[in-house]
This record gives C-alpha cells, sequence and structure tokens, in this order.
C-alpha cells in the first residue's frame, strides 16, 4: 500500500522536488496507490524539505486525497440538491446494498468505497458521481448497474465503456461569449497594437466586472498588478468553479478554451505577466488533457512561450494545476495558497493577491469567463461588448441552468434580463423558487421573478437552480447547509463551529425533531456567520438559512414540533445499532413515536 | 513613537507605525477580549474573538491595522453577544469539564468565557471523539481542550525550530497533529522546556508530574478577572 522508492523517486524528479508543487504530487500519489500511506508522507517529506506534519495537514485537507485506505474503486456521488431532487440518494443506497457496504466505509475486500462530495459541476446531467476521481452523469438504475458489474469484475477503469464518461454540452442560447468565433492570436495581436496601458484602457471603457462573484472591475485589477513594482508578476484562471449548481466554466474551457487562454495572454501583455495558472478544480479531470493539448498547439502556434508575436519583452506560458476536493479553494487567496502547495486557507487582507498573490508577487486572479470577455473585448473594442447590457453591468452572463426545467444547459443573456424570462426559456413549469448565484446566492421565491440580473439588482456567477412547487425548500436549504459544513475549511471559529449547528439543526428539522428553538438557533447563527466570518465562505453560508426562513417558512412551520425545547433526539435513530448487530428490522424493533 | 490615534469606545486610544488595533488597545491598557492573538506573534485572526467595528463594520482587531482616526466600536452589549457566542461555539466543539482540568484557573478560554458573562454552552455539545496521547515521558497531550489557535504550531515551527504541531482535516474535522510517522508525541523533538509547552492557552499541552501545584481557588485567574490583568499590565505594544 505504499509506492516504491524508486516511483516515489520518479514521482518528484518530474516536479524538481519542487514544495511548491505539493498538492500536484499528492494527487498523483493518490492516483497511482489510491491512498497516501503513512510512509509515502514521510518519504516525500524529506524529500521536499518539509516537516513532515505539513505535508500530512496538506494531505488532511483534500476531499480527494486519503491517508486512509479506500476502496480500490472509490465511489463520490454528487451531493447537490439537484442531484438529490433526481433521486441519487437511492442510487447511491442501491449501490452500497449491492456491496453491502454502509456510507463512507470500505468493503471487507478492500474493493470499493461509497461516499458522497459536493457539487461535481454535472447539474445539467445529473445525477453523478466519480469514481477513482472519473465523472459519470446521467445516473439511473440501469448505470447504477453497468457500474456494480464492471467494479464487481474489478475492470480497470481505462476499459470500462467510453460512453459512461460521456460529458455533453448543451447551449441553449450563445451571445457575445458563447457565439464568438476568434482566430488564435486575434486578441493578442489587438492588445499589442493598443499597448498595454491602451488594453487596460479598453478594458475600462468596456465596463468588465468579475464573473466570479464579487463582480470586481476586472481594469481596475489589472492596473493595481500592473502598478505594483516587481519582477515577477503572475495570471491565474480561477476554473475551480465549486459553486453548487455551476457548469458554465466547464463548458468554456471544452468548447472555448482557445478564447480563454488567449485571454489569460492579453492580461500578461496588460500586466507584464511571465507566467500563467489554469487552477482546474479536480472534479473536471476529463478535461486536463484537452487543456493540455490546447496550450501545446498555442506553445508551437508562437502563441504561448518566449518573444511572442516578436514582442521583445513578452515571454508568458501557462501551466494547469488541479485541484483536489475544495470549494474554498475558489476564493482567490486560498487558491493561491493551495498553488503554493499548501492547506487553502483564505489569507488575511490586506495585502491582496493584486500586490502580494502567488509567492507574494502581484498576480490577478479571474474567472474564466471574465477572462474569456476580456479577450473579445481586446479583439472588439469596448463599445462591442457594452452595447448589451445595463449601466452597471456591461455586456452578459452565461448562465448554467439546472433543476425543475424542461431544459438544462447554458443561456447566456444580456444582464438586465429577468429571471422569469429565463424560466420561460428554459421551459420551467409550476416554479415555486430560483436559486440564483448557488448556495452562497440569493434564493427567491415567486414575488422575485420580476427582478434583473445584474450587479445592482440579483448578481449572480452563474447557478440557477429551479425548484417547483413540490419541493419542500426545508430540505434545499438543509442540503446547501450540508454543503456549506463539508467545505468550511475551519480556520475561523464561526464558521468552522457555525456551519455544522446550522446543518445539525436542520437535520434535526427535516427528521420532524426541531423545535421552535431550532429555529430561533439557525437564525440567529445565520447571521452571526454574516459578521464574524473570515471569508466569503463563511459570510454567504447563511444565506439559505436566512432566504428560505423568510421566504418559505410554512415549509419549515410544517415539520416543527410545537414546543420550544426538546425533543432533539431520536429515539428510533438510537436503536439502530441495536437492530443492525441483531439483524433485526421487524416493527418490534422500532420504536413507535406517539403522533405529536 | 506615536503615529496617531484612533477612537475606541469613544476613547482617543494612540497608535505606533504597524500595530493593529488590538496591540494598540492592550499597549494602552485596554481589553479587548482574543483568543489566538499573543504578543510574541504575528496575528492570526482566526478566533474572531477579537472582533469589532470599524466605521461601522465588523473586523478583527488583531489583523486589522490601526488608522488615524478610525471609529472603534469594541465594548457594546451586540459584539459582547456574539464574542460570547463564538467562545460558547469553542466549548461545544470540544469536551471541556473545566473542574476537572489541570488548567483551570489559568485557562484563557474559562476566563475569557467569565469575562463575556457565558453562564452556559447554549447549544448543543458535538462531543467529538479525540483520544489522549501520553506517549511522551514529560508531555500529556488532551485534545479534548483544543481550541485550534495554532500557537503551539506557531512556537514550535518560529521559536523552537521544530515544527512538532500542525493542523490536519477541515471544517469541524480540523485537528492538531504532531510531526510523527507513529502520530505519537512520544517519537517527537517536543521537550519540556520549549516555547510550544508553555504558550498553550488551554489545558491541551500539560507537564506531567506537575498535576495541581497551586490549588484551585488561588490561581491567575481566579485572583482577577482577565480584562483586570489587561488593565493593570499593558502588553502587546510591539506588533
Ligand atoms: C468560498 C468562495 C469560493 C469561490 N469560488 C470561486 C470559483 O469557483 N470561481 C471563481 O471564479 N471565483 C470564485 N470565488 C471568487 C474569487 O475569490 C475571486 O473573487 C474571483 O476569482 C475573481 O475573479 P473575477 O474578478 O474575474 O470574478 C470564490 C469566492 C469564495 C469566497
Ligand atoms: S469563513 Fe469558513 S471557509 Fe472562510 S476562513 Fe473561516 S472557516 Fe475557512
Ligand atoms: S494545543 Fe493549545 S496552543 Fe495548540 S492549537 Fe490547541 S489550544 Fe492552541
Ligand atoms: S484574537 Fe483576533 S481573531 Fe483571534
Amino acid at each position: 500500500m505504499t509506492l516504491s522508492t524508486s516511483a516515489l523517486g520518479g514521482l518528484l524528479q518530474r516536479h524538481q522536488n519542487d514544495p511548491s508543487r505539493l498538492v500536484q504530487i499528492l494527487r498523483e500519489v493518490q492516483d497511482a496507490n489510491g491512498v497516501i500511506s503513512p510512509r509515502d508522507v514521510t518519504e516525500l517529506a524529506q524529500a521536499l524539505g518539509l516537516p513532515r506534519a505539513r505535508v500530512e495537514g496538506v494531505a488532511g485537507f483534500y476531499s480527494f486525497l486519503s491517508t486512509v485506505p479506500r476502496g480500490q474503486y472509490r465511489v463520490l456521488f454528487s451531493d447537490n440538491i439537484t442531484d438529490q431532487l433526481q433521486g441519487s440518494h437511492a442510487l447511491r443506497d442501491s449501490l452500497c446494498h449491492a456491496f453491502e457496504v454502509h456510507l463512507d466505509e470500505l468493503s471487507r475486500d478492500g474493493l470499493v468505497s461509497i461516499g458522497a462530495t459536493s457539487c461535481t459541476g454535472l447539474g445539467d446531467q445529473g445525477p453523478a458521481l466519480l469514481v477513482n476521481g472519473r465523472a459519470i452523469g446521467r445516473l439511473d438504475p440501469g448505470r447504477i448497474g453497468v457500474i456494480a458489474a464492471l467494479i464487481r469484475g474489478r475492470t480497470p477503469l481505462d476499459r470500462w465503456p467510453k460512453e459512461l464518461f460521456a460529458v455533453t454540452d448543451t447551449i441553449h442560447r450563445a451571445d457575445l461569449l458563447l457565439a464568438s468565433r476568434l482566430e488564435p492570436g486575434e486578441a493578442i495581436d489587438a492588445a499589442i497594437v493598443r499597448g498595454a496601458q491602451g488594453t487596460i484602457e479598453e478594458v475600462k471603457q468596456s465596463r468588465l466586472r468579475g464573473r466570479g462573484g464579487a463582480g470586481f472591475s476586472t481594469a481596475t485589477k489589472w492596473e493595481a498588478c500592473r502598478v505594483t513594482p516587481g519582477p515577477e508578476r503572475f495570471v491565474v484562471c480561477n476554473a475551480d468553479e465549486g459553486e453548487p449548481g455551476t457548469f458554465k466554466d466547464r463548458v468554456l474551457l471544452r468548447q472555448f478554451a482557445d478564447l480563454v487562454v488567449e485571454g489569460m495572454t492579453v492580461c500578461a501583455w496588460a500586466v507584464g505577466a511571465q507566467k500563467g495558472f489554469i487552477y482546474l478544480r479536480g472534479e473536471y479531470l476529463f478535461l486536463l488533457d484537452h487543456l493540455e493539448a490546447v496550450l501545446q498547439r498555442r506553445r508551437e502556434a508562437g502563441l504561448l512561450g518566449h518573444h511572442l508575436r516578436d514582442q521583445e519583452t513578452f515571454d508568458f506560458d501557462v501551466e494547469v494545476h488541479l485541484g483536489a476536493g475544495a470549494y474554498v479553494c475558489g476564493e482567490e487567496s486560498a487558491l493561491i495558497e493551495s498553488l503554493e502547495g499548501k492547506r487553502g486557507i483564505p489569507r488575511n487582507r490586506p495585502p491582496y493577491p493584486v500586490t502580494h498573490g502567488y509567492k507574494q508577487k502581484p498576480t490577478v486572479v479571474n474567472n474564466v469567463e471574465t477572462l474569456a470577455a476580456a479577450a473579445l473585448i481586446a479583439r472588439h473594442g469596448a463599445a462591442w461588448f457594452t452595447a448589451k447590457g445595463t449601466a452597471t453591468s456591461a455586456g452578459t452572463k452565461i448562465h448554467s441552468v439546472s433543476g425543475d426545467v424542461a431544459r438544462p444547459g447554458l443561456y447566456e443573456l444580456p444582464w438586465g434580463t429577468t429571471i422569469a424570462e429565463l424560466l420561460e426559456l428554459a421551459g420551467a413549469k409550476n416554479t415555486q423558487a430560483v436559486q440564483v448565484g448557488g448556495p452562497s446566492g440569493v434564493c427567491l421565491a415567486s414575488d422575485g421573478f420580476k427582478r434583473r440580473f445584474g450587479f445592482e439588482d440579483v448578481p449572480t456567477a452563474g447557478a440557477f437552480m429551479v425548484f417547483d412547487s413540490s419541493r419542500a425548500m426545508v430540505e434545499v436549504a438543509e442540503n446547501f447547509a450540508r454543503f456549506f459544513a463539508h467545505e468550511s475549511c475551519g480556520f475561523c471559529t464561526p464558521c468552522r463551529v457555525g456551519t455544522t449547528l446550522m446543518h445539525r439543526a436542520l437535520q434535526r428539522i427535516v427528521a420532524g425533531h426541531g423545535t421552535k428553538r431550532d429555529l430561533k438557533e439557525l437564525k440567529y447563527v445565520a447571521q452571526l456567520l454574516k459578521v464574524a466570518s473570515h471569508c466569503g465562505l463563511g459570510t454567504t453560508a447563511g444565506n439559505p438559512v436566512l432566504d428560505t426562513l423568510e421566504r418559505f417558512r410554512p415549509s419549515y412551520q410544517r415539520r416543527i414540533r410545537s414546543f420550544d425545547v426538546l425533543p432533539s433526539f431520536d429515539l428510533d435513530q438510537a436503536l439502530a445499532p441495536a437492530r443492525e448487530i441483531t439483524g433485526r428490522d421487524d416493527p418490534e424493533a422500532h420504536f413507535e413515536e406517539d403522533a405529536p | 513613537m506615536t503615529h496617531g490615534t484612533f477612537e475606541l469606545d469613544g476613547r482617543e486610544v494612540p497608535f505606533s507605525p504597524g500595530q493593529t488595533i488590538l496591540q494598540a488597545a492592550l499597549a494602552a491598557s485596554v481589553y479587548i477580549p482574543h483568543l489566538c492573538y499573543h504578543p510574541e506573534f504575528k496575528p492570526h485572526g482566526s478566533c474572531k474573538v477579537c472582533t469589532v467595528k470599524v466605521n461601522g463594520r465588523p473586523m478583527s482587531s488583531c489583523t486589522t491595522p490601526a488608522q488615524e482616526g478610525q471609529q472603534v466600536e469594541s465594548n457594546t452589549p451586540e459584539i459582547n453577544e456574539a464574542r460570547r457566542t463564538l467562545v460558547q461555539f469553542l466549548f461545544v466543539e470540544g469536551n471541556h469539564f473545566c473542574p476537572s482540568c489541570e488548567q483551570s484557573g489559568r485557562c484563557t478560554l474559562q476566563a475569557t468565557g467569565y469575562a463575556l458573562g457565558m453562564t452556559n454552552p447554549q447549544f448543543n455539545p458535538l462531543f467529538p471523539n479525540r483520544p489522549v496521547d501520553a506517549s511522551h515521558p514529560d508531555i500529556l497531550l488532551d485534545f479534548n481542550r483544543c481550541i485550534l489557535c495554532e500557537l503551539c504550531v506557531r512556537a514550535s515551527g518560529e521559536v523552537d525550530g521544530k515544527s512538532v504541531f500542525a493542523l490536519s482535516g477541515r471544517g469541524i474535522t480540523k485537528h492538531l497533529i504532531v510531526n510523527a510517522e507513529s502520530g505519537k508525541l512520544g517519537d517527537t523533538e517536543l521537550s519540556v522546556g520549549d516555547k510550544a509547552v508553555e504558550v498553550c492557552p488551554v489545558g491541551v499541552i500539560l507537564r506531567k508530574r506537575k498535576g495541581f501545584d497551586e490549588p484551585i481557588g488561588r490561581r491567575r485567574y481566579d485572583i482577577a478577572a482577565i480584562d483586570e490583568f489587561a488593565a493593570a499590565a499593558p502588553k502587546g505594544g510591539t506588533p
């Protein structure tokens, strides 16, 4: 169960024994061996000159790394609400049943372990799972049966039917970005003609704002990086796309990879950066080969490398780094920590990445979609971009639509479009609620459907999940609370403890054991997280609770006991271990409760 | 050298260049509750007990640079309630049975709870399973009381040069680990005289054979409340 010293040596050599590549190294050890053993940790630490405990701490941070043996086949079901509403829990239970294992438990023969993971970015083709890191969507009982047979036959993953791993990209509405046809190099050439300062000026005129959530002015960010003195600068493409319900970056990276890298190159020219990183979420492993191929093609075409476009001062190349299962690594400073081979803990700010980013050097971090837009702005000019959208929100926004709609997929719409219009386009019926921007965004009821997408009204990073009137919104809140509790990095007290307390309270309520006091506690904790947390994960983790409590209170009340305190204890559940041991499941082995 | 002043609960507080709000307040003998801050280490900003409002916005006072003319609110019922809740979070997250703890009376967590008027844990305890580590000849580790302030991590790395401690896991499963393949403290280089041993604010890193040298009831915080110490003896004046 330990990698041979020579295998480890080769792997380390490929990474030049560079401690800042620790996350990449650990990923490969995990991949090669299914586990990072205590011995591996010791040897890696020695080779990299790091304290052993540091290496162990990094391995312990990321969901896809494991220091204890998992199954030879490690199956992780995507646990977003859209998966859940499409029946993922029943599918998961049936697979557990097929191998007679409990969730998160290793089967006795070491063959399989089955667990859950946060949204895998296949909301348009769920329910989904990852097997040894490889994504499979469109699950149904038939496909689960196929998967079970392949595992039972110990078929190596590369001999599984290709069709299982097929990911399709559905674009229902294309506009500025998704309908673009840019020849590689066109935007770079236009930027060179304008000059670095002129390029930033053009981006400024376009009023482009970040598509990753915060909506910060892209030109301001680039300018701040450009004017910070120092010999080295970096451009990072944030392809972590961890927000549940979002999958537009996945499509951009597959269909428009050249455009995205072109945007990074334009940014590098404008700010004077020599090196770029694409921080690709581990769930999108299936995009890695494609991205590497695009980068290689661009190197061969002289669009990456030395003296780009014959400019003596223009050297730029891009490297892909894979994440390893941590939503918080989408937060830009946590992302940089992860790029440096550390635990993904958000930094104290100030200073900001534009002045003290990767290796404390000036660094621009931009979302995939922002960079794609920037490339097109460099090519077509600001006016082309501002012709769409509103005064505060120029251009278009790509929405990833999933949930209770007839036509899930991507919709690129000008900012200023109403929510009702998107619901109509996607074929939503009897819509009760929409979650805009993912769990960290906002949950709206029908009285909010007249509102418009835009930084001035309903901002969004791109997730759009629809719930029809058959759905219990308290279950949606419980799913999101589970997500935040699972993804909290644990650095600060309010988020580390508060997300778990919120989740436990919601679990009690969903199970019918909640009290009025739980409602009060939920609201109080959610508000505390907003004011006291260290980063955006914690400050937004209470949003789904506060929104659903405000707009869908009856959904909670239907399950609440009238008492103020107790009975938070589920007597029937407490008997479960006894049932397990005695192998009984008859009515006598259950605790029958009086109706409340 | 004074650089300027800011206003803290209506009182002018001077600060020198590079000081954070908490550092300047402590230097001026004004107590702002805090747990993960220690004057000998770079501010960490994780416990959030030092939260204040700066010009109306909640900020960690230990990491926020002091600036001329800032309006800082600290000792208000609203802020103290939030701090009390955070201390309660730390209590329910671990297993704290103060009467049987060797650190009782000198524990910063306990003293801060008292100072904030905490009378009960408020939330359902999480009762984590955290076995103790008695493998070291001179030192006992009782993880049940760890508040994850990382002071031992910082002390062992920066002062002792041993990196005996680190954190692993994440979220609510985040936990302290030691620098040994066996996972046991006895296999690390930790020794009794290390800064890391001295710096733990609660009862995790304990010296063996030294139990109850001073009777409970006569200890540091039994005699005076933690805020009175701050008022009497300025500390943390240097960043
Ligand atoms: C918890 C958390 C997760 C985030 N995840 C992402 C992400 O997956 N992708 C992204 O582009 N931005 C994400 N962000 C926002 C980034 O911190 C950052 O603002 C963004 O990458 C900047 O790029 P932009 O200006 O182009 O939007 C996240 C922020 C937080 C607080
Ligand atoms: S808010 Fe949550 S994710 Fe952010 S630093 Fe604190 S614990 Fe980590
Ligand atoms: S052992 Fe003590 S010093 Fe170390 S993190 Fe825990 S509480 Fe802090
Ligand atoms: S003392 Fe400031 S966050 Fe802990």
